[in-house]
This record gives structure tokens, C-alpha cells and sequence, in this order.
């Protein structure tokens, strides 16, 4: 049986009280839960504090370029299905640099689990508004505050009719925990979208925050209801909600790939013979 | 009176159907024994516009294209005025009776009366076999092979217009030399650069490419996309061709060789993963099917002015391969070798063509798959050492690659610099170690090196220098250079990084006259040699209008200069 000494301790460069920490707890035990031993997983993420999350905990591992974390994954996974696939960074890498990489990811359904570790700001490169910044949040970069409307990742991936979509919150870390659980045991796409404080540079969005908006979908709530979803994604100021948000039973692009139905692409073998009928074609 | 060769040219609108005419034709010119060039120039537009598909065909191998067009197959009045001026003494132009064209060098064909409109291309492949010399039934049976399954309902009307019109053509007394029969009948594949490039990466075992389409590049993907389900391999269309390359990045990584196919302008959006490639040791194989830039250029014509964008493409410092195929066989076989030095260096490796080769169809030997192997992967069994690390440091600077999910092992990589484990580092002496350590492999590659092509004469009063597809334009400029008086010698790079100057430098010194033969105008293939050797080119001929280099245009530029 696999446990959560076997995904290691590591040394991290977070900041105390960054909700990075206790993403990286939830996750491991949201992997723990499932039975996963590291060697049947890869973590790919892009460039981001969030993004360091892969180098905490043992599993197979790419952590490639800003931006460019659900490319990567995607090839792993068409490369070889036996692997879970874990996204994991952070919101300026998932929905800014790599904004149009997640709207083809919400399309294709390819069976990756994507957590967004969301802190509305982007921490490494030292506090400049991210995609999901507030409007009105002040940063050097953004001397009169942030213009944009922010990006709702949720209703973007319900209005898509994503697979699984749901919000979670650092500070409510079994909850969170949970939620990884059910999107690794989810085929198809799987978003959860983290809201993580950060203590250095978002002194909006604090823990306290985030701690008094947030409530957890009731138990009646049926995820499976598109409409009601479109309604939960779209609440987002006095009251957050948390949970499995939507989630369906669309086909993944693996079960409809000729090829992929017969198994992991890595282990097949080239057929030569197949080769020399092909090129007879051309005579 | 019979003619060694004939240069072909159909003209017209795109969806005129000119290009089923040319391939049905090179198709039978093939099977038939001849040895064809085809050329293809067309507008960035679906219908209009002004389109050519040329073929050049002889009994004897010829590997370039020819300017002097023999017979002019104009299927709208526009292409008789546009190449008059290229009518060969003793060519003649097909036209339809209605364009009301009056030459005597004109036959006038009676389009309508052999067949309903949208039978007109089967009215002039009849018209034109007929003039070539190419036998009825030949033809015949390349018409049923790509129609009659495809649209049984017409097969039998097709077969009846040809033969009509094949008829017609014979009854009219045209003055016009047929091809003389080839001499060296055998089978031959017809195949364009494009599609070698799909059939070698097939061979060597590709089993994912990720790609956006772009002329004149998609063709690759889409002659591996038709055989995705038979070959077992993954094509997937990106959003964009920085998801092309990062997917191909991330398959590669898990163990499936791929391959990303792109032009100049979605390879310049690529460039950050190239260099990922190289930071992470991942092998990835990317084909540059060059176009005219800068920008969109012209984005159906061809050029050769990617060479230096491809050659310092990514950030930071890595090492690369580079191959320039020059003929379609060559498309081939160095995309194999592609596929063997991405996975030896454990990198980025490239392939430079165009859009003349890509679309350049020719006659070539079938390739022997026998014995060939495909490209290893890594280490995938599950006996490795525990803990695996991922970057260890050995003399070569390749270290032992194993598959993440393929055993107890875990594999960390990435494109932060790392120490052997694969985490971050920020040990300045780690990095010293590491950059070392990736350059190193520059010495598999450079072992590895396809040597320069040196033909002719041996220390030649003049050489003809060039990379990729001018190939053939230099051997045939050289072979009418030739005379007793004028020593003639050629040098085709195949490969154009790294260089090898113990290769070719001799080569260059010992010769008279030196000129370097390039589809661009500033030379970059020579800049580079001088870069690397100091060797000093004594003339450069260069194109940029568009056009592939023709012999014509070499032994023009030459006169004038
Ligand atoms: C192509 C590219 N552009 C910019 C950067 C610089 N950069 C690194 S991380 C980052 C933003 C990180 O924000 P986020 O993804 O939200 O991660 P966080 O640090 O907040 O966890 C930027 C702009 C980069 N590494 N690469
Ligand atoms: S800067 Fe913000 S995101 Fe980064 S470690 Fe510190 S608290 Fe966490
Ligand atoms: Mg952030």
C-alpha cells in the first residue's frame, strides 16, 4: 500500500503561510487516497512559484516552459495512456501565457487532471496583475489598477461543457484533497481551479478572505445540471463556491482515437511490412 | 523525329483541375519508364488566380527543373499570353478552339465537342498523352486507379473522353516530336519530397506528430495522418504551433519519436521550444519546408532564406543537426538519420526544404526496407538502477535515457537548469558542469556528419557551390559548363550543421572559381562557410523572386556577371 512518506519531503522555496504548501499536501494526499504510487504518475508544469510544486514530491516529472505545462502533458498522455497525468501550476501559466493551450484542452478531453494554483496575481516575477487579478488591484505594473475584467476560468470550462470542473481553496485542505481524488478518477479533462493566498503579493485576496466567501456546494447540488452550473461559475464576490462544479460523461479523446483503443502508443511497434504496401501505392 | 526529352506546362485557374492532369500524367510518364522533374507554382488561393504544374520528362535521369517549355497546355487564354516567350523552337501550345488563339504553333482542340464541361481535363490528358507518346491503355489505367473507386458513376464516361480524345489528337497530323521510348523501363515509385519525408519518418518508427498547417509543410502531416491507423502513430492537429512542438516536447519525452512540420513563420513561433528541447535532452525532429518571408511572403512560392533563422532558433546554447535534402530520395533517407541523431544527441534536429522539393514529384528507385531499423527510444526495460537519474555525466555528454511509466524508475526532466536528478538548481558550478556536459554531444553529432557531395572534375576552374534542393540545378548547370577547356565540379550540401571543414575546405581552396548557389539574397549558406573557415566566396548566385534555381538561371547569372 502506497503512502504519503513514499511522495518524499522536500525542501521548498515558498514563503511561509503560501497556500503553495498545503496544495502540495493536498495533493499528495488526494494521490495517496488513490492508490497511485509515484512511478504511475507525471507531474508537468510550466514556469511559476506554483509551478515548483512538481520538484516537492516524487513522481516522474517535466517541468517545462511558461505557459506550455497542458501541451506537454497532452503529448505524455497521447504517448503513453498509462500514466496519470498532472498539471500543475499556476494561474498567469495556465490562463494567461497558456490561455489558448486550456480552451484546446477544455475541447479535446484528453484524460489530464489540471490544478491551477490561482493566488489572482503572479508571484514569481514579484506581484504584477495576473489574468484573474481584481479589477482595480494596484500593482507597479498596474500603477492605476487593473483594468481588465478578470478571467472566470470556471465558467469558461462550464460554458465549454468540460468534463470536471471544480474550485477548490487551500485553506480547506481535505476538501481539496477530495476533489483531486474524484479528478483523477475522472476520465477526461479535469479542472480544478485552487484559490491559493499569497502572502507576499496579494494583500486582497488574503487568506481571511478567501476563508469568509468561501462555502462548499450543498449535497443536493447536482453537478450534472449544465444550467445550474453556468449559475454556481458565475457566483464569485460575497460568496465562493467550492466543489465539483460540473462535470459530465463526454467521451475522451483517447476512447475515440483508432490508434489509442489499442493501447499505450509507446509500446507499439512498427510495422515495416505495412510500410512496403504503403510505398506500393506509389508506383 | 523523336525528342530526348520534353519540358511540359499546364496553365490555368486553380480548379481548373490542372494538377489531377499533371499527376495522372506524371503518373503514366512514370510507369512508362521516363524520369520526370515536376515543378508546381501556384497562388495563395483556392480558385483563380494563375496556377502551373510542369513536368520535365526524358528516358535519361535528369534531377532538375528546365525553363524552355516544349508543350504549353493552356487551359485559359491568360496562360498562352504569360508563356509565350518560353515556347522552345518546335513547341507547340494547346488551347481551347473557343480562346480563338491564332498561331500556327497552336493546336486548337475542340473542348466541348469531346467532351461536357466538366470532363475538360480528361479531354486534354487525352489530347497531351497522345503528343508525349504515351500509350492509351497506360494512361487508362492511371485514370481508373484514381477515379474508378472514387467515382464509379463516371469511371466509364471518363475512359470513353480520353479515348476520344486521344483519337482526335492522333487524326490531326500535329507536327510535334513524341518522347523517344525509355530505355530503361523498370519500376519506379512517384513520389514528391513531402511525401518521402511522411515515408521516412514512417521507417524510422514515428509515432507522434503534432502540427498547425502551413504551406508548404502540411502535406507531411497529412501523409501521416493517412496512415495513422495502419502504421499506429498519433497526428494531431495544434492549436497553434507552440502547442505543436511543446506536445511533441511532452510524447517525445514519454517515449514516442516525433516529428513537428512547419513553416517559416510557425517555426518562428516554435523557437522557445526548440530551445526546450535542447535544455531538457529531449530528441524531437522538426521539418522547416521553407517558403518566402519575411512575414507571410509569398506564402505558396519557394525559397531557401531559413537557414540562418533555423540554424540560431532558440535561446541560449544547445546542439543541433541540420540536413538539407536535395532530391527526393534524399528526403527519405535523411529523414531516418533525423530521427537517429534526434535520439543519439538526445535533441533538436532539423530538416530544410522547400516548397519546390515538397511539391517536386520524380521518379525515383523504390526505397529497401529491408533490414532497416527503427529508431530506439531509450532504455524501456525495468531493470535500471534505482535511484534513475535522468542527467548523469559522462564523457560523450549522453546520459542513459530511460521512459517515464516504463518501470519503477522516476524520470525527472525540464528546462530549468538542473543538476543529474533533474530538480532546479541554481549551483553555479552545476551549471558549468551542465552546459558542458550538453555541449559535448555536439561530438555525436558531428561524427555523424553526412560529408558534402563533391562531383565533376576534379580541381575544377569552377565549382558550384549550394545546400538542399538546388542540387540537381547545379549538376545540370555544371554538365553544360563542361567543354575541354572548362573544368566543372559541384559541392551539395546535405547537411548543413554542423560543418566539417576537413570535408570540403580542400575542395573549395583547390578550386579556380568558387560560387556559391543559393535561393536567397544574402547568401547564408556562404556567409556561414566563411563564418566557420574564413573561405571567401568568389561569386555568389542568388534567387529571390519566388522561382526554384534552374540550370538556365545559373548559367544566365553567370554570363552576366
Ligand atoms: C515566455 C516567458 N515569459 C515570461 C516569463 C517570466 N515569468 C515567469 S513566471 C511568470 C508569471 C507567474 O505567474 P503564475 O503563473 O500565476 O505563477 P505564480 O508565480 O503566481 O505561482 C512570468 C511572467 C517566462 N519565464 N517565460
Ligand atoms: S510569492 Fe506568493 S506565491 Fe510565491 S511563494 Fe510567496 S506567497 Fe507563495
Ligand atoms: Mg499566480
Amino acid at each position: 500500500m502506497v503512502s504519503i512518506e513514499d511522495y518524499g519531503q522536500f525542501e521548498t522555496a515558498w514563503c511561509p503561510g503560501c497556500g503553495n504548501h498545503s496544495i502540495l499536501e493536498a495533493l499528495k494526499r488526494g494521490l495517496v487516497d488513490s492508490g497511485l504510487e509515484p512511478y504511475q504518475i507525471l507531474l508537468v508544469s510550466g514556469i511559476g512559484q506554483a509551478a515548483k510544486t512538481v520538484h516537492y514530491l516524487k513522481a516522474n516529472v517535466f517541468n517545462g516552459l511558461h505557459g506550455r505545462a497542458v501541451p506537454v502533458a497532452s503529448g505524455a498522455k497521447l504517448a503513453n495512456q498509462d500514466l496519470k497525468v498532472i498539471v500543475a501550476s499556476g494561474d498567469g501559466c495556465n490562463y494567461g501565457e497558456g490561455g489558448n493551450h486550456f480552451l484546446a484542452a477544455l475541447r479535446r478531453n484528453i484524460d489530464l487532471t489540471m490544478i491551477v494554483h490561482n493566488n489572482q496575481v503572479y508571484g514569481l516575477t514579484k506581484g504584477q496583475a495576473s489574468p484573474t487579478t481584481q479589477e482595480g488591484f494596484v500593482t507597479k505594473a498596474q500603477p492605476e489598477g487593473v483594468a481588465s475584467l478578470p478571467f472566470n476560468p470556471i465558467a469558461v470550462a462550464v460554458a465549454m461543457q468540460a468534463s470536471f470542473v471544480a474550485r477548490g481553496f487551500s485553506g480547506m485542505i481535505d476538501h481539496l484533497a477530495g476533489l483531486i481524488k474524484e479528478a483523477l478518477a475522472h476520465e477526461g479533462f479535469a479542472l480544478i481551479d485552487v484559490l491559493q493566498p499569497c502572502v507576499s503579493f496579494n494583500k486582497v485576496n488574503t487568506f481571511a478572505w478567501y476563508k469568509q466567501r468561501c462555502y462548499k456546494l450543498p449535497e443536493e447540488y447536482d453537478p450534472t445540471d449544465w444550467q445550474a452550473a453556468m449559475q454556481r461559475a458565475m457566483e464569485w464576490g460575497d460568496r465562493i463556491p467550492l466543489g465539483i462544479i460540473y462535470r459530465n460523461q463526454r467521451p475522451t479523446f483517447e476512447s475515440r482515437h483508432s490508434v489509442l483503443k489499442q493501447g499505450p502508443l509507446v509500446r507499439g511497434k512498427t510495422d515495416l511490412k505495412k510500410l512496403e504496401k504503403i510505398m506500393d501505392k506509389f508506383s | 523525329m523523336e525528342s530526348k526529352e520534353i519540358n511540359l506546362l499546364i496553365g490555368g485557374e486553380a480548379g481548373q483541375g490542372l494538377v489531377t492532369i499533371g499527376e495522372l500524367l506524371a503518373k503514366s510518364l512514370v510507369r512508362s519508364g521516363y524520369f520526370i522533374v515536376v515543378t508546381q507554382s501556384y497562388h495563395s488561393r483556392i480558385r483563380g488566380g494563375h496556377n502551373t504544374y510542369a513536368i520535365r520528362a526524358s528516358g535519361k535521369k535528369i534531377v532538375a527543373p528546365r525553363e524552355a517549355v516544349d508543350l504549353l497546355v493552356a487551359l485559359n487564354p491568360e496562360t498562352v499570353a504569360l508563356h509565350k516567350s518560353e515556347i522552345s523552337a518546335g513547341g507547340l501550345t494547346i488551347v481551347d478552339t473557343a480562346f480563338k488563339t491564332t498561331s500556327d504553333k497552336c493546336l486548337q482542340v475542340p473542348y466541348l465537342e469531346l467532351g461536357e464541361k466538366q470532363f475538360s481535363n480528361v479531354v486534354a490528358l487525352g489530347v497531351v498523352s497522345f503528343l508525349l507518346g504515351l500509350e492509351l491503355e497506360m494512361v487508362g489505367k492511371a485514370l481508373d486507379d484514381a477515379f474508378g473507386k472514387k467515382a464509379p458513376e463516371i469511371a466509364e464516361k471518363n475512359m470513353q473522353i480520353l479515348q476520344e480524345s486521344y483519337r482526335w489528337c492522333s487524326h490531326q497530323g500535329v507536327n510535334f516530336s513524341k518522347l523517344a521510348p525509355a530505355s530503361d523501363i523498370r519500376r519506379r515509385l512517384l513520389m514528391n519530397g513531402n511525401e518521402a519525408i511522411a515515408m521516412g519518418a514512417l521507417s524510422a518508427g514515428v509515432k507522434f506528430c503534432s502540427f498547425y498547417p502551413m504551406t508548404p509543410a502540411t502535406s507531411i502531416a497529412l501523409n501521416l495522418a493517412a496512415q495513422a491507423s495502419t502504421m499506429g502513430l498519433v497526428v494531431e492537429q495544434a492549436e497553434d504551433e507552440i502547442a505543436a512542438i511543446n506536445m511533441a516536447i511532452g510524447a517525445s519525452f514519454a517515449g514516442a519519436p516525433s516529428i513537428v512540420p512547419t513553416s517559416g513563420g510557425g517555426f518562428a513561433l516554435m523557437t522557445e521550444g526548440v530551445s526546450l528541447a535542447g535544455m531538457s535532452e529531449t530528441p524531437l525532429v522538426i521539418v522547416v519546408a521553407q517558403r518566402p518571408g519575411p512575414a507571410t511572403g509569398l506564402p505558396t512560392r519557394t525559397e531557401q532564406a531559413d537557414l540562418e533563422l533555423v540554424l540560431h532558433s532558440g535561446h541560449g546554447e544547445f546542439p543541433r543537426a541540420i540536413f538539407s535534402p536535395g532530391t527526393v530520395e534524399e528526403c527519405f533517407w535523411l529523414t531516418r538519420k533525423a530521427f537517429e541523431v534526434a535520439a543519439k544527441s538526445q535533441g533538436p534536429v532539423f530538416i530544410l526544404t522547400d516548397q519546390f522539393l515538397a511539391d517536386s514529384a520524380r521518379a525515383i528507385e523504390p526505397f529497401d526496407l529491408e533490414g532497416l531499423e527503427t529508431v530506439r527510444v531509450g532504455i524501456v526495460e525495468d531493470s535500471a538502477d534505482l535511484p534513475y537519474f535522468r542527467y548523469p555525466i559522462y564523457e560523450s555528454g549522453i546520459s542513459p535515457r530511460l521512459l517515464p511509466g516504463m518501470g519503477k524508475h522516476l524520470v525527472v526532466a525540464g528546462g530549468d537548469e538542473h543538476p543529474i536528478d533533474g530538480h532546479l538548481t541554481e549551483d553555479l558550478s552545476v551549471r558549468k558542469f551542465m552546459v558542458e556536459k550538453r555541449l559535448r554531444k555536439e561530438e555525436e553529432i558531428v561524427a555523424e556528419v553526412v560529408p558534402p557531395e563533391i562531383q565533376g572534375d576534379e580541381k575544377p576552374d569552377l565549382l558550384l557551390v549550394t545546400w538542399g534542393t538546388t542540387k540537381g540545378a547545379i549538376l545540370e548547370a555544371a554538365a553544360k559548363l563542361r567543354n575541354d577547356s572548362t573544368r566543372v565540379g559541384t559541392l551539395h550540401f546535405s547537411q548543413v550543421w554542423p560543418l566539417v571543414p576537413q570535408q570540403f575546405l580542400e575542395v573549395l581552396q583547390d578550386a579556380g572559381e568558387v560560387v556559391c548557389v543559393e535561393g536567397n539574397a544574402f547568401g547564408q549558406l556562404a556567409r556561414l562557410i566563411r563564418r566557420e573557415t574564413g573561405f571567401n566566396f568568389h561569386r555568389r548566385v542568388l534567387r529571390y523572386d519566388g522561382l526554384p534555381i534552374t540550370p538556365e538561371y545559373i548559367l544566365r547569372a553567370l554570363e552576366r556577371s
